[in-house]
This record gives C-alpha cells, structure tokens and sequence, in this order.
C-alpha cells in the first residue's frame, strides 16, 4: 500500500471555488431569491468572474498536474477556461431579461449553467479518462434538463428528448472505445496511455483502432460534426433561445478540449489513423454544414449548420497535426464561440414578451427599427463569412495556413470554395437586415443597459479581433509550444 | 477457465444488442431508455474483465463512477419523459416530429 498523500489542491482552485459558489448560489435562492429579485443572477455572474479572476492568476503555475495525475491545468485548459467562463458571463447577461419573461424558474436555470460550467472546467483540465468522462457528463447532464425547463412547450421537451438520447449513445460509444483503450494500454491515465501505445501498437493494434474509432465516434457526437449532426439542428431550434445561446457557445469549447485530449493526448501514436479520420469528417461537415444551411429560413437551424461547418473548419487544425495547426484550431474555436454568442445574443434581445425570434425574416429591416443591433449583427455575420478584417477571416487563415505547411493544399482548397458558398447566407442575414422593409414599423428599444453594453462589447471585440488578432493568436500558438 | 476473449464477446453482444435496440426499435421511449442502459452495462462488462485480467483495479473503480453517472442519467431521461408525456399524453417516438430533423 502506498500511503495516502494529500493532493496539491491549488492547481483546481477555480472548480473548488465554483463548486463552493454553487452551493453558496443555491442557499440564496431557496432562502432569499423565489421572487427574482437579482440576488441569484448577480451570485452567479459574481462566481464566474471569480473563477475566470483565479485561472488568470494561476496562468503562472501553468503545467502542474496533481490528483495522481488526473488532473493538469496547462496554458491551453486555462485559456479555454477563461473563454468557457468570460462566453457564460455573456450569456447570463444575454438570457436574464428573457428567463424573466418567460416565468422560465430563473435559480434552476443560473444553476444549472453553473453546474454545467464547472463540468467544462473539469472536462478541460482531465488528464485521466475518468477525470474525462466525469467532466463530459458533468457538462452535458445539466444541458438536457435545462432545455426541459420550459415545461410548457413541447417543443422543448422533445428537444430535450432528442439531445438526451443522442448524447447518452455517444457517451455509451465513447465508454467502449475507452474500455478497449484501457485493455490494450492498461492504464487511465493519459500520459500513461499514450507511453504505451507505441508498445502494445504492435500486438494489439486492431483492438486500439477500434478504440480510437469509437472514441472519437462519441467525442465528435458531442461535438456535433456531421455525420454525427443530425441532432444539433433540431435542439438549437426547439430549445428556448436563451439555451440554445448556451449551448452554442461554451460547451463547443470543451468539447475541442475533450477532442484534443483524446486524440493529440492520448493517442499521437495512431495519428496517421485519426488524420485520415477527421480528413474525411471535416470535408462532409462542411460540405453538409455550408450547403444545407443555406436553404433554411429559420434562423436557429440557419446558425445550427453554420456550426456544423464551423466545427468542421475547426479540425482543420486538428488534422494539420503541428502544434501550429492546435494553435490555430484553439484560436479558431475562441474566436467561433464569441462570434456565436453574439448572434444568438442578439436573437435572444430581439425576442420580446410573447414573441419568440425564429425566422430570417424576423430580422426584416432591423437597421431602421434598431440601428446599433443590426450594425452589431452585421459585424458578427460578416466575420461569420470571413470578410477579411474581421476576426473570424484571421481564425479562418490560421487554420489554413497551418495546414499548407504540412504540405497538404488540396484541404485548404477545397476548404475556400465551402466558404465562399457558405458567404452567401450569412450575407443574406445582412441584405435582409439593411434592404428590405420591416413587416412592423415600430422601433425595437432593448430595456436593460447591461444587455445593451454585453452586445456591443460582443460586436466591437469581433471588429477588434479582426484589427489587433496577434494578441490572441500568440496565446494560443503558445499554449502547445511547451 | 474461461478466458478474456469470451468476456469481451459478451460485452460485444451486449454492446450490439443495444444498439440494435435502439435503431430497430420504433415505437416506444422506455425502451430506448432500457437500450442505454444496457449499453453502458456492456462497457462495464468490458472494464472488469479487462480489470480482473490486467490485476489493475482503476477498471473496477471506473465502472463504479459509471454506474452511478448511469442513475443520474436515467432520472434525468425519465424526468424528461414524464413532462413530455404530461404534454402529448403518449410516448411514441413517431409523435417526436414537431421539429423536422
């Protein structure tokens, strides 16, 4: 027996501090906050900062890992964490005045995001495949029961439904191809694992590849990257507008961090497996993503395959296989999930007391009904399609470029033409915004101040991007340099 | 003695029988649920043998965290299940069809 030393607690000091937040959050809801006076809301805005606060401080402490080496916080998990905590800061600021509205139960709602963010933090910092799992689980539990909250709509519990089922299968796939993994390698954890892959690749390779099949089968589920996509349009669109930001933005950020573990951590020895894997993974998603969404009219699915696409783009990176490609594949998902906060943050502003933001058409002439919300939405659509100086152009040549230094210029060719084609509806979005005539005349006033600040922090930080990305760029390039 | 192979063609059964269940199946939502659940038995099925055949004993305490994410995770599909009957009074799947996909 090896005696029970205790753990180095601090590198998990943001997930302790959000776990203990979360229960301080949950006491003030059942005691003082049934009314929705703000108390729960600023609570939980109040951990998130908080966290974000800590994993800044420990940037300097970056590669430690404790907990018997299932835990490790890198300059990459702590940069996702920061995005995954400053995006939900945005989306509680987006979704306050819509959950109020609504009658939607606010404290189970902060709470459940709370719970579910600190699943991502988990997820990001796991260094063992339990750790791992825990985390995903941890992540996407609270999602399901959330889309449920509006318990009057069936729409939305057959969303919930659909999500529940489609992601429990992918955990069910993920868990298998791990349990193989295991036998082979005889080990959870991942650095372990990825020591002895090159061992056992020779006697049990066929039992590894099928591992690493279902592996990244579940994590790419989880993602939702065609052919495993079916599921993300029919939830973004039945789900209330206020989950579908949510689920838009920062779980999209841990699930690259579980997609990165997975394959660059644990498993480089079968990379020529997995390239090939994600090769053709990247080109159907943004085949399937681009195209399809073009013949949308609601807009929740329009964004639903956008994603599709934008997640394909995303593995790019991945697939380059560089530390470069992993850099630019971090920068691109940032840089994806702030542009998507912003578009379905201002879905969720424009849908007022008893009227729900569905269609394209609902965005008819908005610049004359609310000027400074239609230029925001035009600076998030334009970087959506890659107009040069905008943040998302920068994102998209990173991960280009990464890949014509590895020598392959057929994907990154290939890769333009999709994005050209994909141009066309996000500029659609502006035409209709700009040029044609509002069904209702009557001004949209957006009522809270802080609502009005999120977006047009959301808008500029995307122009800004665009204008000084280095910053950004360098942070991530250098988060998988060590 | 039985060897490691036939407890992994077990769990490959299992496995199989799952997602059989959930692909042929039509009609009803409990069983799509049972279908989960039995796919996760059948990765527990893997973990153990693995486990007990490696004398490494992580298996043995991954399949306990299983078991227990499992339980949270059917409560929370019958909780969903519950609501969308209460709403639609009946738990077919061919009545899943408000969105298109």
């Amino acid at each position: 027996m090896t005696p029970f030393t205790i753990p180095d607690f601090l590198p998990a000091a943001s997930e302790m501090f959000t776990l203990g937040m979360i229960c301080v959050v949950l006491l003030a809801y059942v005691f003082f906050d049934k009314n929705n006076r703000g108390i729960t809301y600023f609570l939980a805005q109040l951990t998130l900062m908080g966290a974000a606060v800590i994993c800044i401080l420990l940037y300097d402490h970056a590669n430690e890992i404790t907990f018997n080496g299932s835990f490790i916080i890198d300059q990459g998990s702590l940069l996702l964490k920061i995005f995954i905590l400053i995006s939900t800061v945005f989306v509680l600021m987006y979704s306050r005045v819509y959950i109020k509205e609504r009658n939607i139960p606010h404290g189970e709602f902060y709470l459940l995001v709370l719970f579910s963010v600190f699943g991502m933090q988990v997820l990001v910092s796991a260094y063992s495949f339990l750790t791992l799992y825990l985390g995903l689980e941890l992540l996407s539990l609270p999602l399901y029961a959330m889309i449920a909250l509006r318990s009057d709509q069936a729409s939305c519990q057959e969303a919930a439904m659909k999500y529940f089922i489609m992601g429990a299968i992918a955990s069910g796939l993920l868990l298998y191809g791990l349990s193989m993994i295991y036998g082979a390698c005889q080990s959870l954890d991942l650095q372990t694992v990825a020591a002895m892959m090159n061992l056992s690749l020779q006697s049990q390779s066929l039992m590894l590849v099928l591992g690493l099949v279902l592996v990244s089968a579940g994590a790419l589920f989880k993602l939702g990257v065609a052919p495993f996509h079916l599921w993300v349009p029919d939830v973004y669109e039945g789900s209330p507008n206020a989950m579908a930001l949510f689920i838009a933005t920062a779980p999209k950020l841990a699930g690259f961090a579980l997609l990165l573990r997975l394959l660059a951590g644990a498993m480089p020895a079968l990379f020529s497996h997995w390239q090939s894997l994600l090769i053709a993974v990247a080109v159907l998603s943004m085949a399937v993503g681009n195209i399809i969404a073009i013949v949308q009219d609601n807009i929740k699915r329009m964004l639903a395959y956008s994603s599709i696409a934008n997640m394909g783009y995303m593995l790019l990176g991945l697939i380059a296989g560089t530390s470069r490609g992993y850099g630019s594949a971090l920068f691109y998902i940032i840089i994806y999930v702030i542009m998507s906060l912003g578009a379905f943050g201002v879905i969720t502003m424009l849908s007022q007391k008893g009227f729900e933001v569905e269609k394209i058409d609902d965005f008819k002439g908005l610049n004359a009904r609310n000027p400074w919300l239609a230029l925001m939405m035009l600076l998030i659509m334009f970087s959506m399609a890659g107009v040069p100086p905008s943040a998302g152009f920068f994102a998209k040549v990173g991960v280009l470029e990464s890949l014509v230094k590895v020598h392959m210029v057929w994907l990154p060719a290939l890769a333009l033409v999709f994005a050209i084609i994909g141009a066309y509806y996000y500029l659609r979005v502006v035409k209709v915004m700009y040029f044609d005539e509002p069904m209702e005349k009557a001004p949209i006033f957006v009522s809270s101040f802080d609502t009005q600040l999120a977006i047009s922090v959301n808008g500029l930080a995307v122009f800004f991007l665009g204008l000084f990305p280095t910053g950004l760029i360098e942070l991530c390039q250098k988060a998988f340099l060590a | 003695m039985i060897s490691l192979t036939d407890y992994l063609i077990v769990g490959a059964i299992l496995f199989g029988l799952s997602l059989a269940g959930l692909v042929i199946n039509r009609k009803n939502l409990i069983i799509v649920l049972m279908s989960i659940e039995l796919m996760l038995l059948a990765v527990n099925m893997n973990f153990i043998a693995f486990s007990s055949f490696l004398q490494d004993s992580a298996g043995q305490v991954f399949v306990f965290f299983i078991l227990t994410v499992a339980a949270a995770e059917t409560a929370i599909g019958l909780a969903i299940l519950i609501v969308l009957y209460r709403l639609k009074q009946s738990i077919h799947i061919s009545e899943l069809n408000t969105l298109k996909g």
